[in-house]
């Protein structure tokens, strides 16, 4: 592995452009450990200030392709955009296929990575914030990160965002399942796809009446604002200016009304957060697997211990090292 | 941490050549074998697999070819790669005569994996290539 000493002059080719040493530095922060905080604080120190989009959705709903239709617009728009793409891992052999590159456009103008969740372990909650800050040192503007929407971290992750999109697309499911809880509360656009199929108008109907509901029940005031809904095709490329539209002006919004910053704060509790459970979680680990662990689970199991007197004792030990 | 990191491959279909049914499948045996698999899909050229490789810190390069190029478009490839400073090992799948095997490995090819080749022959192959190239 890496030691971070040599990180710096890899981290500085990154800043200067070298597509070669950010790749390697992605690789990095992934494996996590000592070198990777090291990177996230080499850009934390350098800074940024891109807008960070989130981008989420029910497999299937075009994420991806209207990811891919956005990228398009912003490299001809003059920007220089960056997509840090997550895909699940099998939870059984760990590995993974990563297939969102394959409906984007990729060119010397954005940097296209794609990550694997790799376990339930705090890891992606740990490595996507320490990627996009990459990604900002380096000058790309905006950050979009795309997830499915299964998952209480993917979706933490993407709703962290300045701006999260939500895509939805026609067969999803009625008004009811509108106004389950998860996904779509934290939409701050809702982007329906493939509105060239019927069922669109339903969705957009079904859409807005939730946030009709959204409005009464006071969440729309705690948000902030009410998400507006786009009509989008993903393979035409229809009402992605729209969509690009629409997240510029809720940065703007965000700005104005003094919530950027606290979503930004909001990001960074996550992020530490997360550091500071997968700390943890390996200090319990050890513990469990050692020796007084076993001792404690022996003894619970021979009758001779209630299970809160375990816990009791070994929650005194983590803290006594 | 802790357990090995998860060998990155990209796969792509090079030049015109729509046949995928095969990388589909090696896509789905390396998934299974625990590797990270990043699919490009089709008509992809040399430049455009380098810098997908780049972008994505790939640790193995994987092009399935039925269209008799391989002699033109796998060396072109491998020499590609070369060009922007990386020994990313490049394995060829698909329908290559025997006796183009020597010439495609003369050109840096590191593994060829005919039609006969099992599921644990192609993770052992590409795991191989992947730790002689990280040693």
């Amino acid at each position: 592995m890496r030691s971070v000493a040599e990180l710096q002059p890899l981290f500085d080719e990154a800043i200067a452009g070298n597509r070669r040493a950010l790749g390697r530095l992605l690789t990095v922060i992934e494996r996590g450990g000592q070198a990777a905080a090291a990177v996230n604080d080499l850009a934390h120190a350098a800074g940024g200030n891109g807008h960070v989009i989130g981008i989420t959705g029910a497999p299937g709903s075009g994420k991806s392709t209207v990811t891919g239709q956005m990228l398009r617009l912003l490299v001809a728009a003059g920007a220089k955009p960056a997509v840090l793409a997550v895909d699940p891992s099998s939870p059984l052999t760990g590995g993974a296929i990563l297939g969102d590159r394959l409906r984007m456009d990729d060119g010397p103008d954005s940097f296209i990575r794609s990550m694997a969740t790799r376990g339930q372990s705090g890891g992606l909650a740990v490595a996507v914030p320490a990627a996009v800050r990459l990604f900002d040192a380096c000058g790309y503007n905006p950050i979009i990160i795309e997830t499915v929407g299964v998952g209480q971290v993917e979706v933490d992750i993407t709703g962290a965002a300045d701006t999260c999109l939500v895509v939805v697309a026609p067969g999803w499911g009625d008004a009811v399942q509108a106004n389950k809880a998860g996904l779509l509360e934290v939409a701050d656009v809702f982007v329906v796809n493939k509105s060239d199929t019927p069922g669109a108008k339903d969705v957009r109907r079904d859409l807005e009446f939730m946030l009709d509901l959204g409005h009464v029940s006071g969440h729309e005031a705690r948000r902030g604002s009410r998400p507006n809904i786009v009509n989008t095709d993903g393979i035409s490329g229809d009402g992605i200016d729209e969509v690009l539209a629409e997240a510029a002006t809720h940065l703007e919004q965000l700005a104005t009304n003094g919530k950027l910053a606290d979503r930004r704060r909001r990001r960074i509790g996550l992020e530490i957060r997360s550091h500071l459970q997968q700390q943890l979680e390996q200090t319990v680990d050890m513990l469990i697997e050692g020796t007084v662990g076993a001792a404690h689970i022996d003894q619970v199991a021979n009758g001779s211990m209630r299970p809160s007197e375990a816990v009791q004792a070994l929650h005194a030990r983590l803290y006594d090292g | 941490m802790g357990n090995e990191e998860p060998i990155r491959v990209v796969l792509a279909k090079i030049g015109l050549d729509g046949h995928d049914r095969g990388i589909k499948v090696v896509a789905r045996i390396l998934r299974d074998g625990g590797m990270e698999v990043i699919y490009l899909g089709l008509r992809q050229t040399a430049a455009m697999i380098v810098a997908a490789v780049e972008q994505e810190d790939a640790d193995a390069v994987g092009v399935s070819m039925h269209n008799g190029g391989h002699l033109t478009l796998a060396p072109r490839l491998v020499q590609a790669l070369r060009d922007a400073g990386m020994e990313t090992p490049v394995v060829v799948g698909g329908i290559i005569p025997d006796d183009d095997v020597q010439p495609l490995h003369d050109n840096g090819v590191a593994v060829v994996l005919g039609p006969g080749a099992s599921a644990d022959e192609v993770v052992a192959s590409v795991r191989e290539a992947v730790l002689a190239n990280r040693a």
